[in-house]
């Protein structure tokens, strides 16, 4: 457990002078769930976007399994093993699910036009490498058995945030960063969703590390090994579970909505 | 007609000592590898199961059980869905002369504990993580309880208790038994003989608490033998099974012919994909109740609304073509020539294509039964082409017992008896039956037995009548009939499966038994309403405030009048009042093969039924609903009640 995979050290990022993350530190370790919480603004999504690489901070470093990854490209982040799910659905709504989630497993296919063309030996074997993947350990583990043929765009939105998780679990990422998976849905689903990110962090297949920006602090507090609070952009507080619930200043940090939050769906 | 008449070539004889686990190992061999026992899809991909692989599973879990500890004679339960894991597990069972019983996979813990504990279960095999913790949850509760097996991993990581034992696990044993003692399969299976026990099957019932049906190998061979006299079916059929195998229909359809005939029975890959299996197998034969076929008939009317212009026209066309066709075959009249060719074009432009959307279109014989259902929903499967036909049986009697014959089909009976079987009318109009698929009795209710079985005779309970070409005509449940207020007798599942027939009404509860008049409860269609109000620009948000908007209850009033026309003045609907839920088995308003329970759900709805009567237009409800792990959510609701205006037009 102690091994760290995902590390951030001091990191800056500002718009025209707005500062978004002021000096962010923190180490994320290998098999856990490391959560960020903190109120509207506090810079949890931009600090997604940083590790993810859609942001670029303005100081400060990212290592990814010991390697500096500050200034590569998100599609290069992603071929090391770091994928994204995201707070507002970004998925393809005109493709079929199964067509999303292949697209996902594109990175990892290495045949050229010539040989997709033709469609024989490797690339035929590589194909059916890739469907075996999909099917076995993505469509079951996800249950989206019944809609895999259908437009993307014609399902429930619930159904739809599912399809953002099996698309980055197509790439079999190392570290997956999860972008309020929960927001948005319905008792049920989030009963199903918490499942499903606890299958993937647990299971012999899979143990993913995740790293989960969430509003339901039921969830977040049953699920996450670590959690860290952001608040305008400053990290207030790391520590487990119940070190965040006692410590005073996240409580005060939230204070008037706190009550709210820890109550929320319970 | 003799039976021995309708005996066909290819038959097997059934004789004293035939059982299910002998014939599974005879047609095992005589298939082995070259044919297909069982299909399921899995991961996206049909997978095949030969015979000899079908046999060498059911050896492996059957010496896993023995070596478990079961003896002949122990209860096996079992629960989940449809999968081929299922069925090896049951044949293991009584290969090792033990005794199936089956659950519904939704039966709420209450039913799961009074069955597990009624039939003295030793083992529980179920299929993953859910039913798992069903048994778990009992299991203090049935001391009598051994074992419980799973064969889903899904969710199981930390599940390590001692009395939980995973399929798998359970076949390595068996391996190494077979490795031990190779003839010891053989030799229990030998043992067996055919008037024993080999399942136990609890009825839905819809008045009292569930009991346990005793059949024998004997009775499911000879149910299955005579229904395949009269349609016979081919080894090289292909069979759907979806529907729960807690249901007679599903083990007459999977076992009783399945393994007698050797066709080959396809499982889903989950219970929501089934409708799209269905249409990639195009199974040759299939058996379900009613509600299934007034689905399909819905999704159509539904669907067709939405097509194009050309489309609809076609359909509405069409559909008048099937109709008239239908209806002089009904009427045994010859079809002249141009209502044939009119026929033809119709076929070829539109039935085929709905019959291919259903899933229907290879399908030889379809039956249904169980319940009731409307007149309208059997012309419209005749109009598209489907041999949809009347079956009726109960579970004592290992299934069916009546059927209609290929070109004798009239939508208000049930059929002719099969081969072998006799059928009368006894006191109070009762229908009485007797052949050689009759029960031998309830489990551990001694009572009940010799109520319902008196000289070999089977009382069904259910009224009726046999009418001038033989055929039999069932009432309803004896006490469900209602005396209308010019003292005429009516049954009001006439009514209901009239209602039904509208793709707007999903369920409805029709009420009028020595009253005024006559009235109805309606559950709406969500989906169908749902879609109706949104393409009407009306908002709702959930099934209760849409079941309450006016619209929609002058909606569901146009669909009564509809059904009004045509029927004598004192018995039309004249109120009617929409239901803020649906009808569920979790509330126990219908019986997990979704028949109502009438006096029940009249009694729970007491209020609104007195209303009624009582010239209110609303009602306040204060009520509970209860979900399936047993939580209960209470549920308050203003229900409009409403008159249907224009009684119907003549």
């Amino acid at each position: 457990m102690s091994q760290v995979i995902l590390e951030a050290k001091g990191i800056f990022l500002s718009f025209h002078g707005v500062a978004a993350l002021t000096n962010v530190s923190f180490e994320v370790r290998k098999g856990e769930i490391f959560s960020i919480i903190g109120p509207n603004g506090a810079g949890k999504t931009c600090m997604m976007n940083c590790i993810n690489g859609l942001y670029h901070p303005q100081r400060g470093n990212l290592f990814f399994n010991g390697t500096e990854i500050t200034g590569l490209t998100p599609h290069r982040r992603a071929a090391l093993g770091l994928s994204r799910t995201f707070q507002k659905i970004e998925l393809f709504s005109g493709m079929t699910v199964l067509d999303n989630i292949r697209l996902g497993r594109h990175l990892h296919l290495r045949s050229g036009i010539l040989g997709s063309a033709i469609y024989w030996g490797k690339t035929s074997r590589e194909e059916i490498e890739a469907r075996k993947f999909i099917e076995e350990e993505i469509i079951d583990l996800l249950e989206i058995e019944a809609v895999r043929n259908e437009v993307t765009g014609m399902l429930p939105y619930g159904m739809q945030k599912r399809i953002e998780l099996a698309r980055a679990l197509a790439v079999q990422p190392e570290v997956i960063l999860l972008d309020e998976p929960l927001a948005g849905l319905n008792l049920e689903e989030v009963e199903d969703m918490a499942r499903f990110i606890v299958d993937i962090n647990e299971d012999e297949r899979w143990k993913v590390t995740c790293v989960l920006v969430e509003h339901d602090m039921g969830v977040v507090m049953d699920l996450s090994d670590r959690v860290m609070v952001l608040n305008f952009g400053v990290k207030i507080a790391d520590g487990t579970p119940s070190e965040i619930q006692e410590n005073p200043e996240v409580i005060k940090a939230y204070l008037g909505e706190v009550e709210d939050l820890y109550v929320s769906r319970r | 007609m003799s039976a021995a008449d309708e005996r066909r070539i290819g038959e097997i004889e059934i004789t004293e000592d035939l059982t299910l686990p002998k014939l599974l190992v005879r047609q095992c061999t005589t298939f082995g590898e070259q044919r297909v026992a069982m299909r399921e899809k899995e991961y996206g991909i049909w997978r095949p199961v030969t015979w000899a692989q079908y046999l060498q599973y059911v050896k492996e879990i059957t010496l896993g059980f023995v070596e478990l500890g079961l003896e002949p004679g122990d209860k096996v339960i079992m629960i989940g869905d449809n999968r081929p894991e299922a069925l090896w597990s049951e044949m293991a069972a009584m290969c090792a002369g033990g005794i199936g019983v089956w659950l519904f996979q939704d039966c709420l813990m209450d039913e799961v504990q009074y069955i597990v504990d009624h039939s003295d279960a030793k083992f529980y095999v179920a299929e993953g993580q859910e039913e798992v913790d069903k048994a778990l949850a009992i299991r203090d509760r049935c001391p009598k309880l051994k074992k419980i097996i799973w064969d889903d991993p899904k969710g199981m990581r930390h599940y390590e208790d001692p009395m939980l034992i995973s399929l798998d696990e359970v076949m390595r044993i068996g391996r190494e038994r077979i490795q031990k003692e190779p003839d010891l399969f053989d030799n229990l299976v030998n043992r067996g003989q055919g008037k024993d026990i080999c399942l136990l099957f609890y009825t839905s019932g819809t008045t009292s608490l569930p009991k346990g049906a005793l059949l024998t190998h004997y009775n499911m061979l000879t149910m299955g033998r005579n229904l395949m006299r009269v349609d016979p079916c081919k080894p090289s059929d292909d069979f759907v099974s979806y529907l729960p195998f807690a249901w007679i229909g599903e083990q007459m359809m999977s076992i009783s012919c399945g393994l007698q005939i050797g066709y080959t029975i396809n499982f889903p890959e989950e219970p929501e994909t089934a409708q799209h299996n269905v249409r990639e197998i195009g199974p040759h034969v299939m058996f379900a109740p009613p509600r299934l076929y007034e689905q399909y008939t819905r999704s159509v009317q539904v669907k067709h609304l939405d097509a194009t212009w050309l489309k609809r026209v076609l359909y509405r066309l069409g559909m008048k073509i099937g109709y008239h066709t239908a209806d002089l075959k009904f009427a045994k009249e010859p079809i002249p020539i141009h209502w044939k060719i009119l026929r033809w074009f119709a076929e070829l432009f539109l039935f085929s294509k709905i019959r291919d959307h259903l899933g229907l279109s290879r399908v030889r014989h379809a039956y249904t039964g169980g319940a009731a259902m409307g007149p309208d929903h059997f012309r419209f499967f005749h109009a598209i082409g489907v041999n949809l036909k009347q079956i009726y049986g109960q579970t004592e009697i290992a299934g069916i017992s009546v059927v209609h014959r290929d070109d004798d089909i009239k939508f208000d009976t049930v059929g002719k008896p099969i081969p072998e079987t006799e059928v009368k009318i006894g006191e109070n109009d009762e229908i009485l039956s007797k052949s050689p698929s009759v029960f031998v009795g309830y489990y551990k209710m001694p009572e009940e037995t010799a109520k319902t079985l008196k000289d070999g005779w089977l009382h069904s309970g259910d009224t009726g009548f046999i009418d001038e070409d033989g055929h039999l005509v069932v009432f309803d449940r004896s006490k469900d009939i209602m005396i209308l207020s010019d003292g005429r007798k009516f049954s009001p599942q006439f009514l209901e499966a009239r209602l039904k027939f509208s793709p707007y009404v999903k369920d409805a509860l029709v009420v009028g038994d020595k009253r005024p008049y006559v009235t109805s409860i309606i559950c709406i269609d969500y989906n169908t309403v749902g879609k109706w109000a949104e393409d009407h620009g009306i908002n709702y948000t959930s099934y209760t405030e849409l079941s309450q908007i006016p619209q929609v209850y002058d909606l569901v009033e146009s669909q009564i009048t509809e059904v009004n026309r045509g029927l004598p003045d004192v018995a039309k609907i004249r109120k009617f009042a929409n239901l803020y839920k649906e009808f569920d088995a979790d509330d126990d308003e219908l019986t997990r093969t979704r028949k109502i329970r009438r006096a029940f759900v009249e009694n729970r709805y007491k209020d609104i039924i007195d209303f009624m009567y009582a010239d209110k237009d609303m009602l306040h409800m204060d009520t509970s609903i209860t979900y399936e792990d047993g939580r209960v959510a209470k549920i308050k609701a203003d229900i409009r009640l409403q008159d249907v205006k224009d009684g119907g037009r003549k």
